[in-house]
């Protein structure tokens, strides 16, 4: 499972920074949320994977899900929400004033 | 003892932030009445806090009494409390100028200005990594609305790259976070200093990843070498009160680099000491020069401006790039001398470019500038101030940061550098300072109708002045109480180099049940 984990981690990183260096604006917004998802899904795993493990405290459990990931994840996950939330209006805001959605505002035929 | 006044800094501009957003549109006097008010509250807090500090004692107080290293703690010492009062200090001149009338023009100023200030405050007192992360997302969500405000083409342009490349700057921070985290198991700064010096063979090249990640987000921060191209136009096309409270912004990337690579990956790191002190030095250097390179080539004030602010950067952090206590020291003294000044000079020149009508700021022959004489004095003692002539606080900055230097192997990269950048700041500042005075013409020669400038006739020059002299002013002071500051700069920056005073305070805390 681990594998598969950072493969996916890996895939998403790479569509991020590929998305994140393109022309236009959209690609790019789109790019910032790959990264996003990618650095979520780091921080969830930096907790260990675990399965069926509670995170808080229980008398019949043997092991522990670490339970601080889960506060960051959280916490990280609102933060980039605003942030793309924030990142497309000025993105829409920039197309309009500019009249193309390059990200340098000049227009290329 | 829990020192109470330590969160203070962080609360009030938080309070500030909500009740001005709750306050009516309509009721514009009130909302900067009470900004006002709330910033000298600022003012106090942060002047209480260096009061209490100055004994060499290190506050730590845990947020919701959750004994460290388990909970959030606010650690204030020496370091913290000069960077608070210097953060008030500017925000106090930037709002004094803001409310004479651009907060007019695009809703919740006042709000975003405090929610700025919380931002900057918490980063400067948070003892904990990823509390941080959260303070750098609260300032930097306010500096973008704030950059924006006042709407138009350039700002939105600037503004795109600004916020893009600080989300993919965060992305980077939580990659380290994370990283450091799964190695080590702890966020708490102090536990993060412990646990890194005892850290096992197989993880030291981790966390040197971790730790250069770090570096990397700060610099991007700080405007360092490779990462300051999203400065000058931000900088340079945002208002003018914004862009003198961004004159701070770039130093909390300076003190992140300073307090984390200090305490975490200080001298007594073990396997990760002294993490960047191979690339600090020759990048600050670097960054130095192309600044000054930037000064040159500007083709207006405001962007001059900004280029100054990366010079500065370049010399803050060629000081802290020493890494021996007199250079730590010498940055501390010339970090406020530098935000002072990078903030007149942007408020001045905001000043400027509205008494030039269509010419603004460019430097081009223009219509002569009303009040020019002491529009020129100011401008003159403010260049003479940033370049670091004799006898103003600048000068003694540097010659400061030239003495630490002295007992170190690159001297002479460092003397050179320093001293010939200074030499060419000021044939830029010269250059600029001559086009707008000096060869100003009268305004049928430069086809700008003769009554244009009537209507600024109405700005009481002394209101409009007053904060920039204000700025001036603390420079001043920091010349004459030279002496006094430098002996705080210097035991400050003993503290931050015995870590294990911070690491003692932090995980020795007796919580109250």
């Amino acid at each position: 499972m681990e594998l598969l984990v950072s493969i996916i981690i890996g895939v998403l990183t790479a569509c991020g920074v590929y998305l994140s260096l393109r022309g236009r604006t959209f690609p790019v917004v789109l790019g910032l949320t790959f990264l996003s998802y990618a650095v979520n899904l780091f921080l969830l795993v930096m907790g260990r994977l675990t399965i069926g493990n509670p995170p808080i405290i229980n008398d019949n459990a043997a092991n522990y899900a670490d339970p601080l990931p889960q506060a960051l994840v959280l916490t990280a996950i609102v933060i980039s929400f605003g942030m793309t939330a924030f990142v497309i209006i000025l993105s829409l805001k920039a197309f309009l004033e500019m009249g193309n959605d390059q990200v340098d505002g000049k227009h290329r035929p | 003892m829990i020192n109470h006044i330590v969160i203070f800094p962080v609360i009030l501009p938080l309070l500030a932030g909500i009740l001005l957003l709750l306050m009516p549109q309509r009721h514009l006097l009130f909302r900067r009445a009470a900004s006002l008010a709330a910033i000298a509250l600022q003012l106090a807090a942060a002047g209480l806090l260096l009061n209490a500090v100055n004994s060499g004692a290190i506050f730590v107080y845990a947020l919701g009494n959750w004994s460290p290293p388990f909970g959030i703690v606010l650690v204030a010492d020496r370091l913290a409390a000069w960077m608070l009062v210097v953060t008030a200090l500017v925000a106090t001149c930037a709002l004094l100028y803001a409310v004479r009338g651009t907060d007019k023009d695009g809703a919740h100023f006042h709000a975003l200005f405090h929610l700025q200030l919380l931002g900057l405050n918490g980063a400067f007192l948070t003892g904990d990594l990823f509390n941080l992360f959260v303070f750098f997302e609260i300032l930097l969500l306010a500096s973008y609305s704030l950059l924006l405000h006042g709407g138009g083409r350039l700002k939105t342009k600037a503004g795109l790259h600004f916020v893009v490349i600080n989300l993919v700057g965060s992305t980077l921070f939580l990659f380290a976070v994370g990283t450091l985290y799964g190695l080590l198991g702890t966020l708490n700064m102090a536990d993060l200093a412990v646990k890194v010096a005892g850290a096992q063979t197989e993880d030291v090249a981790l966390i040197q990843i971790a730790g250069l990640l770090l570096f990397a987000v700060f610099a991007l921060k700080a405007a360092l070498l490779p990462l300051y191209l999203w400065l000058p136009a931000a900088y340079a096309h945002t208002t003018a009160a914004v862009a003198a409270l961004f004159a701070i912004m770039t130093k909390v990337g300076a003190y992140c680099i300073l307090r984390v690579y200090t305490l975490i990956f200080g001298t007594q790191a073990g396997p990760v000491s002294n993490l960047i002190e191979a690339w600090l030095l020759p990048l600050a250097l670097m960054t130095l020069i192309i600044g000054v390179f930037g000064t040159l080539a500007s083709t207006r004030l405001r962007q001059q401006v900004a280029y100054l602010v990366i010079a500065s950067i370049g010399t803050l952090l060629t000081a802290f790039g020493m890494n021996n206590e007199a250079g730590i020291a010498a940055g501390l003294f010339y970090l406020p001398h530098s935000t002072f000044a990078g903030a007149a000079l942007f408020l001045l020149a905001d000043c400027i470019a509205n008494r030039r009508d269509v010419m603004e700021d460019q430097f081009e022959p223009g219509p002569i500038i009303q009040q020019q004489r002491i529009l020129g004095t100011l401008f003159f003692i403010l260049a003479a101030l940033i370049a670091g002539l004799p006898p103003l606080s600048g000068f003694i900055g540097k010659f400061l940061i030239l003495q630490a230097a002295l007992p170190h192997a690159a001297l002479p990269w460092i003397m050179g550098v320093v001293l010939i950048t200074g030499l060419f700041t000021l044939i830029a500042l010269a250059r600029g300072g001559s086009m707008m005075f000096y060869r100003a013409q009268a305004p049928h020669i430069c086809h700008i109708h003769p009554d244009a400038n009537l209507q600024r006739s109405g700005i009481s020059v002394t209101t409009e002045l007053a904060p920039v002299v204000y700025l001036l002013a603390f420079c001043i002071g920091l010349l004459i109480w030279a002496g006094a500051i430098t002996e705080y700069t210097t035991v400050t920056a003993s503290q931050l180099l015995q870590p294990e005073l911070y690491i003692q305070s932090v995980l020795n805390l007796e919580v109250k049940q």
